[in-house]
């Protein structure tokens, strides 16, 4: 099963299944990463993490923890 | 009387709101509080209509119950109903933000929506069809550009006009079939129950399953069993949860609104500006370094250059003797200098001095010289023959026989020998006769104005004001607004680079970077400028504070930040320094390190409390795009916040350093006690709190009184001792030294390591102690707060101290070693167990 995290940078990906709950999950999908939204890894932090990726036309940050539970293909 | 139209204006974060806002609404604002919430909520009057109120809600994503911003917004949309909304759109980023005018449509209410932007979409080469756009989403929208103020006024009168009409255009429905089935369900069965207006909203929110919507509504069990059939077979049909669905068709339906209506300019594909800026600015080489530099850039101007100079000239010229305009007062600066000058090269000589000048005679010419002319003049055959009565009555006649004589003597004193050796007589009488004329007074001299104490002394004086009236004036009511004023220009600086950091868009770029590091002990990564700023002064520290959006980051911010030695407390540390470990460089260093320490290990403890426990909030979070910010951006927002200081902690500031004026200048029989600091109310209190002190090394009512009345003003801790002493004449440092050897005669130095830390990790000052009781928003926090860095100061204290005394004593176990190592393992204990691993604590709404 891949997740967000394993996307490489610069990779795009679609995102198939959100495994988060409660507040982090409903964030999630209140900021557009719904099923067969298309995103795009940007970068790394410079420290390791968190992770900026590109959906809807804007960027966005999220941890790797976060990433983990994004299932996408 | 005309009834008030209340507008409503409500956007995402970074679209231009506050922008639209005061253009709207120009300078007739006002400024509150959500009742019973921290969030911050600003109304203004309509430009030109007097019975029109815009009301600029928080920044949100949606209408979700999860965030404070978000049910603030809801609540107040559905409850209070304002009579139209304003939705304003981030025309780049349309997608996402239409995501919420979806939601808001759903509340019925009348409603225009605002493209702003649509001059960088322009630019772009992307084309919008408003009209169209208008007509799928079913409500007005127009064109704005906050930046330039155009649209505004149309768009104004377009929200009047929709207000005031009664009836709302039809709006689309925009779910799939099943779904808009099951929410048709809803709304019949709870048609009875809620506000016929928001029918659709309500019915939405419990198709999602809105905890706070279905609590808040209590339906019955058997309605709630019977709508979850119909929520059921919706989720099985399209395999996902109910929020998920209506999320996923929400988004669904603006793709499919903005293929129809945008049309994209395709031949620009690549990176943007911002994109750009981004390769370097979060880049893994450039990001720290540049962090670095910026950080430095803002501490550098806002704390050590330009604020201190601003503080200075409040501290010292507004609020102290006077200053000079602008370019005046170089006049004045050079007689001064010429004048001290004097004073040195005419600095009188005693009998010892005489000898001593003897002894060097011969080799010395100039010594020579003077032992020569001393001896002609009272008429002995040799200088060593001058007795010392004789040599008085010399002095009588002629003390200007200074330290010309002794050139090496003035080197060491004053390294500034050029000038002096070459001195003749005639030139050292005309010193002497400068000196005569006495110090330079400064309001002789042009461009001079009198500090407001010097102008209100003399008034006082004219007015024939008795003393205590004289000293309340002085000290309790120019005293405190002094110092109150004294911190507005550091904090209107910090203000006006946050306000910078934060509108260009760098701020977010500050969390990313940091995150890393900041999460471990539960801060988030903006958590980092208010220590940096906390250095400087603790108070904007705590106001810097208001940039991380998360509850329980902010709290532990404003709970924390205050460890990191301020400036004021570098004053006690100079001086503990001086007077006890003179020229050791570790002090003055480690208390920076002891500050980070508590710093980290307060925030892994508190992070294992029940109330802290649970993930970081979660950090999902917009980098917005960069954009250089407008002056007249940064400038509102610098005095937006610099006012609230003003106001709201000014008062209460001022109140407090009336009523220490109070205990300080009064006995318990209200007489007057002048200097007589001993006889106050205040050294009684002293004396109440002495043996807590005990433990520390200072178990004096002098050392107490300092602790308590440097909660007014870190650096008044050693000022204090020496006012208690009654030491006029003597340095604060032999003071400082005399004071702890009567303190503790075993230990004085570690004594006076103890009472340093006691007073750089205990509360901070007064005006830090408020300002974060309202930056917290609770008194409970606020006292909770108090009282944590009450125990972390005596704490630290208490090991230095004992510890201290354990080695320096050999190794000789007493009660209170045994207590400090108790306490050693009782922090080692909260910082290693495990963590509070239930349900974590929501945050009350």
């Amino acid at each position: 099963m891949k997740t967000l995290k394993d996307v490489s940078i610069g990779e795009s990906a679609l995102v198939r299944k959100l495994n988060s709950v409660g507040p982090n999950r409903r964030r999630l999908l209140d900021m557009g990463l719904t099923k067969g939204v298309k995103v795009t890894v940007r970068k790394l932090a410079p420290l390791g993490d968190p992770i900026e990726i590109t959906l809807r036309g804007y960027e966005l940050s999220l941890r790797k923890s976060d990433a983990e539970l994004i299932e996408v293909e | 009387m005309v009834e008030t139209l209340r507008i409503a204006l409500v956007g995402n974060p970074n679209c231009g709101k506050t922008t639209l806002f005061n253009n709207l609404t120009g300078s007739n604002q006002y400024v509150g509080n959500w009742p019973g919430v921290t969030v911050e909520r600003k109304d203004g009057e309509l430009k030109g209509h007097e019975h029109v109120v815009i009301q600029d809600l928080p920044g949100i994503y949606s209408l979700s119950p999860y965030s404070l911003e978000e049910v603030v917004t809801r609540d107040y949309l559905v409850n209070e109903k304002p009579h139209a909304i304003i939705n304003i759109v981030d025309g780049t980023h349309i997608e996402r933000n239409l995501y919420l005018t979806t939601q808001l449509l759903e509340l019925n209410l009348p409603m225009v929506v605002a493209i702003n932007m649509m001059d960088l979409v322009c630019k772009n080469g992307d084309r919008l069809n408003l009209e169209l756009l208008g007509e799928r989403l079913g409500c007005p929208v127009v064109p704005i550009s906050a930046l330039t103020g155009e649209g505004s006024d149309g768009l104004a009168s377009l929200t009047m006009e929709q207000a005031s009409r009664h009836q709302i255009d039809e709006r689309p429905h925009i779910f799939t079939g099943s779904v808009e089935h099951a929410i048709a369900h809803i709304e019949e069965s709870i048609q009875e129950k809620v506000d016929e207006q928001h029918l659709r909203w309500f019915a939405v929110k419990i198709f999602e399953r809105d905890e706070k919507v279905l609590k808040d509504l209590g339906l019955e069990e058997e309605l709630i069993g019977h709508l979850e059939k119909h929520i059921q077979d919706c989720e099985k049909e399209l395999d996902d949860d109910a929020d998920g669905i209506i999320t996923n068709q929400r988004y669904a339906s603006i793709e499919k609104i903005l293929a129809e209506a945008v049309e994209r300019n395709s031949s620009k594909e690549g990176l943007t500006t911002s994109d750009k800026i981004d390769m370097v600015v979060t880049s893994r080489v450039f990001a720290l370094p540049i962090f670095a530099i910026v950080i430095w850039l803002m501490y550098y101007l806002s704390v050590t250059t330009v604020g201190t100079w601003l503080t200075d000239w409040v501290n010292n010229g507004v609020f102290g003797e006077g200053w000079f305009w602008y370019g005046k007062g170089a006049q004045y600066a050079a007689d001064v200098a010429e004048y001290s000058q004097a004073e040195v090269i005419c600095q009188p000589i005693d009998y010892a001095e005489f000898v001593q000048a003897l002894e060097k005679s011969p080799a010395d010419p100039m010594a020579w010289q003077m032992t020569e002319d001393v001896a002609q003049y009272l008429h002995f055959d040799s200088p060593a023959s001058v007795t010392e009565e004789a040599f008085s009555h010399f002095l009588a006649d002629h003390n200007w026989v200074g330290l010309a004589y002794f050139p090496s003597k003035v080197e060491s004193e004053k390294n500034e020998p050029a000038g002096v050796q070459g001195v003749s007589g005639e030139q050292l009488r005309e010193k002497r006769r400068l000196l005569e004329r006495g110090a330079p007074d400064p309001e002789r001299y042009s461009g001079w104005i009198p500090g407001i104490p010097v102008v209100t002394r003399r008034l006082l004086k004219k007015g024939k004001a008795g003393e205590a009236v004289q000293s309340m004036v002085m000290h309790g009511i120019i005293g405190g607004v002094g110092t109150v004023l004294g911190f507005v220009p550091q904090i209107l600086l910090v203000f006006f680079f946050l306000a910078f950091l934060e509108d260009c868009g760098y701020m977010s770029r500050v969390a990313f970077i940091m995150d890393r590091i900041f999460r471990r002990f539960g801060l988030s990564g903006k958590s980092f400028i208010p220590m940096i700023v906390g250095t400087g002064c603790g108070v904007p520290a705590i106001m810097a504070a208001r940039t991380i959006e998360n509850l329980k980051d902010r709290r532990m911010t404003i709970m924390l930040a205050t460890f990191i030695p301020c400036g004021a407390k570098m004053e006690v540390v100079a001086m503990i320094t001086l007077a006890f470990f003179p020229g050791s460089f570790w002090v003055a260093p480690s208390m920076y390190f002891i500050g980070v320490l508590i710093i980290i290990l307060a925030g892994i403890s508190l992070k294992k409390t029940k109330t802290f426990a649970g993930d970081p909030a979660p950090f999902v979070m917009e980098l917005p795009t960069y954009h250089l910010p407008t002056l007249r951006n940064l400038l509102w927002h610098t005095w937006d916040r610099g006012k609230d200081f003003c106001v709201k902690a000014g008062t209460v500031i001022f109140l407090a350093c009336l009523l220490l004026w109070f205990l300080q200048a009064f006995s318990w029989s209200f007489h007057f006690v002048g200097d007589m600091v001993d006889d106050s109310m205040l050294a009684s209190i002293g004396n109440l709190f002495a043996w807590i002190f005990s433990p520390l090394g200072f178990g004096d009512w002098k050392g107490a009184v300092a602790v308590i009345s440097a909660e007014f003003a870190k650096e008044q801790a050693t000022g204090t001792l020496g006012v208690l002493a009654h030491a006029e004449e003597a340095s604060t440092i032999t003071v400082v030294q005399n004071m702890f050897q009567e303190f503790n005669s075993a230990h004085p130095g570690l004594a006076a390591l103890s009472f340093m830390t006691m007073n750089l990790f205990a509360p901070p000052c007064v005006i830090a102690i408020i300002t974060a009781f309202k930056e917290l928003g609770s008194a409970k926090w606020g006292w909770l707060t108090v009282l944590m860095q009450a125990c972390v100061g005596y704490c630290i204290s208490l090991i230095v101290y004992q510890l201290g005394a354990f080695f320096f004593d050999g190794g000789m176990l007493g009660a209170g070693t045994i207590v400090a190592f108790v306490l050693i393992a009782i922090v080692l204990f909260l910082v290693f167990r495990p963590g509070y691993s239930g349900k974590p604590m929501e945050h009350r709404i």
